[in-house]
Order: C-alpha cells, then structure tokens, then sequence
C-alpha cells in the first residue's frame, strides 16, 4: 500500500454516479475488490472505495454521491488532485471456475475490474431505476434487472458467485449461494485497522472489514 | 516525543506508522474481552468525528500473551493503555505488566467517553495502582470535567507520574430524519473541533501540577503540536489525523522543527510552557527543563 496524490483526468457520468479517473502515479492497483481511501476534499477523513476499473496509467472510482464527502468527490475536475493511500484490505479469490458477477446499486463498483481479471464472465445487475442502470454500461456480459425485479431472481444455480451490493442483497446471496465471496461495506475512518470503525459481527466474532475483508467467503 | 492517542492506531497493521512514533500506546486493555459497541461506531461531523467504539479489545490475558509480544517486536517502546470498571481491575492489570519487557509507561484511561464512568475516583484509581507497579503511571483525563485542574492535583497525589490531556468529548450526530448516526447515539467527538479544549486543559493543569503533560486533541500539523507544547506539554499525542494519513507522525515532526527553528528554539523542551513565561512573570526563572 501505498499514499500518494493523483492528478483527476477526468470524472464521466454514469446515471446519477460519477467515474472519478485518476492518473495512477506509483500506486498500484491491487486485487479487484480491494479498496483505496479517497481523499474527500474540505472533510476531515477520507472516503474508502473500490477500485472500478484500471486501465494502464489510471485508477478508476465509480462513486454515488449520497453525502458530503462522496459529493465533494464528485464535484472534482481535471487537473484537480488529491491523496489516495491503497491498495487496502483483502480482495476477491480469482481462482473461481463458473464466475458469476452479482452487483446491487454502487455495489456494482468494483465488478467492472473483477470482470476484467476474470475474462468477463457473466453478470447479474440491479437497480433501483433506469436512470441507475446506465452503469451497466461499465461491465461487459449483464444482464440487468430493475426494481421491482430483484437480481437475486437471476442467480442460476451452479455458480461460483462474487458479490457486491446493499446488505439485503449480500444476505439473500449469503443464503441462497453458500462458499460465495461477497464484498461488504461499513462506515470507516481509516482502511487499515486503526480505528476499529468497520467492525463487524460474523460469526460471534468481531472482524474489521477493512483488514479482515472487505471481501468474505459465506460460510458454506 | 510523539506518540499516538490511544484507540487511534493498531501498530500490528501498520508497523511502519509505529515506527515514526517515539512510543507507541495501545489500544485500552482490560481485564476482560470486549466486542465493542455495536455498528454504527464512527461518524464525521463538520468540525470532527465522532466515535464509538467501546473499548473493544482482546482482554488483558491475550493482550499479555499474543498481543504485547508482538507489538514489542516491532521495536518501538510500548506505552500500555489501562482500562477497568474498578480501581481494583486496573491496579490488577498494571501488576500483570509490571515488568514487561518493552513497557515503558502505563496509561491509566480514566475518561473512556463510551462506557460508565468508573465508580471510583481518579485518584482512588491511581492510588491502587501505584501500589501494582513502578511503571510510571500516566493519568489520562476527561476535559468535560468541571475543574480538570483539580483532578490533576489530585491524582499528583495520588502518586500519578504524568498526565495525557485530553481524552474526547461526548457528543452526538443526527442523521436527516433527526436519528442519532451512531449505534449508541453519544460518542466521543476527536479532531479539530477538540483543539482548543486540549490547548486548555494543558494550560489549567500546567499552572496548577508539576507533573509532565502529554497534551493531545486535534493535532494535525506542526503549529498544533507547538501549540500544546507552548501552554505545557512536554509530549504531544496524535490521533484523529492518522486516520487519514499514515504518514503523518513523520510529517508533523518535520513541521515541528521548522516552526521551533523560526522560533530560534533548538528543542521541543524550549518550547514546553512558554505561554506561561510570559503571562506570569514570576516564572521567568523556572527551570522547565527539570519538570519531568
């Protein structure tokens, strides 16, 4: 890991989400469903965020602005820089048989790279809204379903599923998909153990998603 | 000296953090394991963050065999953070460190914002465990009291060896639909909203005890750190800002000595206090350097 300011190139439209482009610098990209903590520009703590896409010389960030430091984010521009310190956390297990992608919202963030690395496999997207959906856009082979269809719906038996999305969505996927990998998400200040904010109980034992996760295997 | 505020860092993560620091504290120990409370722990305000964590810890027996070996690998010396629901639980723990190796100083956490207060005293607490250890004891107190200098004289008394001024502040945020954010609604507020609480609490205690301060409360740059010297510290404690840089003992030492040198200061001692050198002129004299 590693802390370093980036150059904004660009930050595109995705329905109401921004892709926030950064020149990479000598960061690297890390695993896909690692994450990285954003400088939120005028707040006091940065914003952890996956990684959504890593084209050569960049780091890319799908990011939803639902609150000041997510908006101050997407209200970056080119030219403008800030600090970005990863790759943190653990990622997903690459070495899956029957890929099968499921994203839920935001939650699709990190897919785009996952689909990458693993040769774009198969994808089951949803969202609340076309507006939403347009982020589709960004990971090859899905297929979407929009409220009231839930994506949980599209799951076919036989997978090896990766998961990202709300935390109704991980739990139905938990559920119905024993021995997937699924990114969880919590409030963090930190990323890399310090503040023991992201805690969560898995299990009867407490686990900070941030050095322990984000990513988890559901008990099989 | 540098270290971290406790509950702000976990050296086993990010040794290389530690590492700048001239001692490292740890997380609050205490007799018994602690999940913590429960989600959601942390929020950012506009003037800060609040936390609520709940003293979340592997209890004082894993603490002693799988932790404290392993931080002291790291090489940095180890301040312990000593947490309790009695004076007798805290002097039991100061006795199970006593002698460590790699322990350098006990920190008695007598101000945790996120669970009951203790029922006994500051200064019955140290007073207990001075008789456990002959680790230098360090008072860490609350700024919510009413007469924070007070509690200074007393645990003085009381035989503590310093005080880390200051712990957070309670305090609570809504969300839009006017819920408290925080699983517990009331946590402790750090950051820079808590800067000008720590500058007075050191500059309360200074005048009144003769013990060593670590000050710490929303430091985040070099001129922070002065500042808490410059009422008294003589150590300063970071916290909240390490949250967003790992980096930050190393820059905020730098920042340090370029502000004592444009002060023609050659050391951090220099500048322990003098805010007072020049409020009270019959200090003029004093020997600041013999205020350990």
């Amino acid at each position: 890991m590693r802390r370093e300011q980036l150059t904004v190139l660009s930050r595109d439209p995705f329905g109401p989400y921004s892709l926030l482009r950064l020149e990479r610098g000598a960061i690297q990209p890390g695993i896909p469903g690692q994450f990285f903590m954003l400088e939120a520009p005028g707040r006091l703590l940065p914003r952890p965020m996956s990684l959504c896409l890593a084209p050569p010389g960049e780091l890319a960030f799908l990011i939803d602005p639902i609150g000041p430091g997510t908006e101050s984010l997407c209200s970056l521009g080119a030219g403008d820089a800030i600090h970005v310190f990863g790759p943190l956390g653990n990622g997903f297990r690459l070495d899956v048989e029957r890929p099968l992608l499921v994203g839920g919202g935001i939650g699709i963030a990190p897919l785009p790279y996952l689909s990458d690395r693993l040769g774009h496999p198969r994808a089951v997207l949803g969202f609340r809204s076309e507006w939403h959906a347009e982020a589709a856009a960004l990971v090859p082979n899905a297929e979407v379903a929009i409220e009231p269809t839930l994506v949980t719906e599209l799951i076919e038996p036989g997978f090896d599923v990766l998961a990202c999305g709300p935390e109704r969505m991980l739990d139905a996927v938990r559920l119905n998909c024993p021995g997937s990998q699924l990114a969880w998400e919590a409030p963090m200040a930190c990323g890399y153990g310090a503040c023991y904010g992201c805690a969560v109980e898995i299990g009867g034992e407490w686990k900070r998603l941030c050095v322990d996760g984000p990513v988890l295997e559901a008990a099989a | 000296m540098l270290l971290n505020a406790s509950g702000c860092l976990d050296a086993l993560t990010a040794p290389e953090t530690a590492l700048q620091l001239d001692a490292f504290v740890t997380k609050t120990v205490t007799p018994l394991p602690r999940g913590g409370n429960a989600p959601v722990r942390i929020t950012e305000t506009d003037v800060g963050m609040l936390n609520s964590i709940g003293l979340a810890n592997p209890g004082r027996e894993v603490f002693l065999n799988e932790t404290l070996p392993r931080l002291v690998e790291i090489g940095v010396p180890v301040w312990v953070s000593v947490g309790g629901f009695s004076a007798v639980e805290y002097a039991a723990t100061c006795a199970a460190i006593d002698g460590r190796d790699g322990v350098v100083a006990v920190e008695l956490n007598l101000s945790c914002p996120n669970v009951d207060e203790a029922p006994e005293s500051a200064a019955e607490i140290v007073a207990a465990c001075r008789a456990a250890t002959a680790l230098p004891l360090y008072a860490k107190l609350s700024p919510a009291s009413w007469d924070v200098g007070a509690v200074a004289c007393a645990v003085e008394a009381a035989g503590a060896d310093g005080l880390s001024l200051v712990n957070t502040l309670r305090g609570i945020k809504l969300d839009p639909n006017l819920a408290p954010v925080l699983g517990t609604a009331a946590g402790g507020l750090s950051g820079p909203a808590l800067k000008p609480v720590a500058l007075a609490a050191v500059h309360a205690c200074f005048r009144v005890s003769s013990l060593p301060i670590v000050g710490m409360g929303g430091v985040a740059t070099g001129r922070d750190a002065l500042e808490l010297l410059a009422v008294g510290a003589r150590a300063v404690g970071i916290g909240t800002v390490l949250f967003s840089d790992p980096s930050a003992p190393a820059r905020i030492r730098d920042e340090l000595a370029a502000e004592l040198a444009a002060l023609g200061l050659s050391s951090a001692e220099q500048a322990c206090g003098i805010v007072h050198q020049e409020a009270l002129p019959e200090r003029k004299h004093l020997d600041l350097g013999s205020r350990v």
